[in-house]
């Protein structure tokens, strides 16, 4: 089943609805035996990256988690803050990553092609996937996402782009790393859209 | 590219839904349950619920009625009423609910939203605030309203979106208190120098009848959220309530018309 990653940190409810409505079996884990039975794991994050990475090493799970998709290879999805965990470190905070996906967050506010834009990054965005993606299978030509963050995943290496989306830069908005994915976007809240991206992922 | 928003705004008085006309008045529209489902079929872009009893009775939030709602709503949910503590805010997100919308509690003390943007991060924190155009013989300008606009502020109305900006607002709601629920269009001049003064983005509320009316909205100010009530609850003259929203293929037509997109007006 999916496991959703309780940390105290993020949305957990809206992926156990959408879960529900695709008939995907899906439960929160607030532990590190919860996590044990885990196919497919979904890391949530909302907030500040620190803040996010703090309550994960503190909720006991992170060596369990870090069992689960380092040595089993549990399938992984980070979504928003819970992608940019997946860095080596992010640029809002000093706490180290988990350094799953070869990469480091930047903020949109230090690039000087999105500095005079409104922020946070709000809204529906086109999200331009990487021909041929497993994640994206089924999709129409242009999906949509809904976006929320002031901060942005960039890969060190290309191959590990999965998407892109542009908002005074084109910047990486999926990642994938063999088994380890992450999307900047919310897919649990958007619509169509979001409810294939997770089908994928969960039955891919 | 980045999309406008189209939001439909739900006012929750005495558990249902209801529709006002200058903040008075509130009909009876629905349930707000109901409402929900029906804006998941129509894709809604987002959703802001405001419950207009909360905060004019001392009331907590109504923790039994958001999680209904955020476990009904499958676009962004923005809730608000009441919300008076970081601890409160960070209570509805763990509900499952994207933002929360702060209005005379931000106004009476902008740290609070300092301490909320720490609590659950400043893309979390909306402030709404109720502006109403002065219309006296030798007024000129906006001011500001709080309470249901049954109290008004000293503070100028574009001056404080700045300072609320500054304390921790991740977005802005300017609600014009004098275009509620009249259909005749937004206050563009309102909306233009509030938009012009702050970084953060913004949705217009209050006067909205139609699509071209959000077509204007968005051809003067750019990529901000077009909010409505009237609008998107009630169809024809005669305010029948129909809940009601824009197809994907309407929404792209009002982008090109307001120049957004590309492609014929």
């Amino acid at each position: 089943m999916i496991r959703i990653v309780d940390y105290g940190v993020g949305n957990i409810q809206a992926f156990l609805t959408m879960f529900k409505r695709l008939g995907i079996e899906a439960l929160r884990a607030r532990s590190a035996d919860e996590l044990a039975d885990a196919e497919r794991l979904i890391l949530p994050g909302v907030g500040a990256f620190d803040h996010a990475m703090q309550m994960l090493n503190e909720s006991h799970m992170r060596p369990a988690l870090e069992s689960a998709v380092l040595d089993r290879k549990v399938p992984v999805l980070g979504v928003c803050v819970g992608m940019q965990m997946l860095a080596a470190g992010s640029d809002e905070g000093v706490l180290p990553g988990l350094n799953w996906v070869p990469g480091r967050v930047h903020a949109f506010a230090a690039h000087p092609q999105a500095a005079q834009l409104p922020m946070p990054h709000m809204g529906w965005n086109d999200v331009k996937p990487v021909p041929g993606h497993p994640l994206f299978a089924g999709f129409e030509p242009q999906p949509r996402f809904y976006f929320l963050h002031s901060y942005y995943f960039e890969c060190e290496q290309p191959q590990h782009v999965a998407a892109k989306a542009h908002y005074g830069l084109d910047f990486d908005c999926m990642v994938s790393n063999g088994h380890i994915h992450g999307v900047q976007c919310h897919p649990e809240k958007s619509h169509s859209f979001g409810a294939q991206l997770l089908k994928n992922f969960a039955l891919a | 590219m980045l999309r406008p928003r189209i939001i439909p705004c739900l006012l929750v008085h005495k558990g249902g839904l209801v529709k006002t006309r200058a903040f008075k008045d509130p009909k009876y529209v629905g349930d707000p349950i109901n409402a929900v489902k029906i804006f998941n079929e129509k894709e809604a872009d987002e959703l802001t619920v405001l419950d207009i009893d909360a905060r004019v009775n001392g009331a907590e939030p109504n923790y039994a009625l958001i999680a209904k709602l955020a476990a009904e709503c499958r676009m962004p949910l923005c809730y608000g009423g009441g919300i008076t503590t970081a601890e409160q805010a960070a209570r509805i997100i763990d509900l499952g609910v994207e933002k929360v919308s702060i209005s005379a509690a931000a106004v009476a003390n902008p740290a609070l939203l300092t301490r909320i943007a720490a609590a659950i991060g400043r893309q979390s924190v909306v402030a709404v605030l109720d502006v109403r155009k002065r219309t006296g013989l030798f007024e000129k300008g906006y001011e500001l309203c709080t309470h249901n606009a049954s109290r008004v502020q000293k503070a100028d109305p574009i001056e404080f979106a700045q300072v609320i900006e500054q304390a921790g607002a991740g977005e802005i709601v300017v609600n014009s208190v004098d275009r509620d629920g009249q259909m005749t269009g937004y206050d563009l001049e309102l909306a233009e120098r509030i938009r012009r003064a702050v970084r953060v983005p913004l949705t217009v509320l209050g006067g909205a009848g139609s699509l071209d009316d959000m077509a204007r909205l968005i051809e003067r100010c750019g990529v901000v959220g077009a909010a409505a009530g009237s609008l998107f609850v009630f169809k024809g003259p005669y305010r029948a309530v129909l809940i009601n929203y824009p197809t994907d293929a309407q929404k792209t037509a009002l982008f090109r018309q307001a120049g957004i997109l590309p492609g014929p007006r």
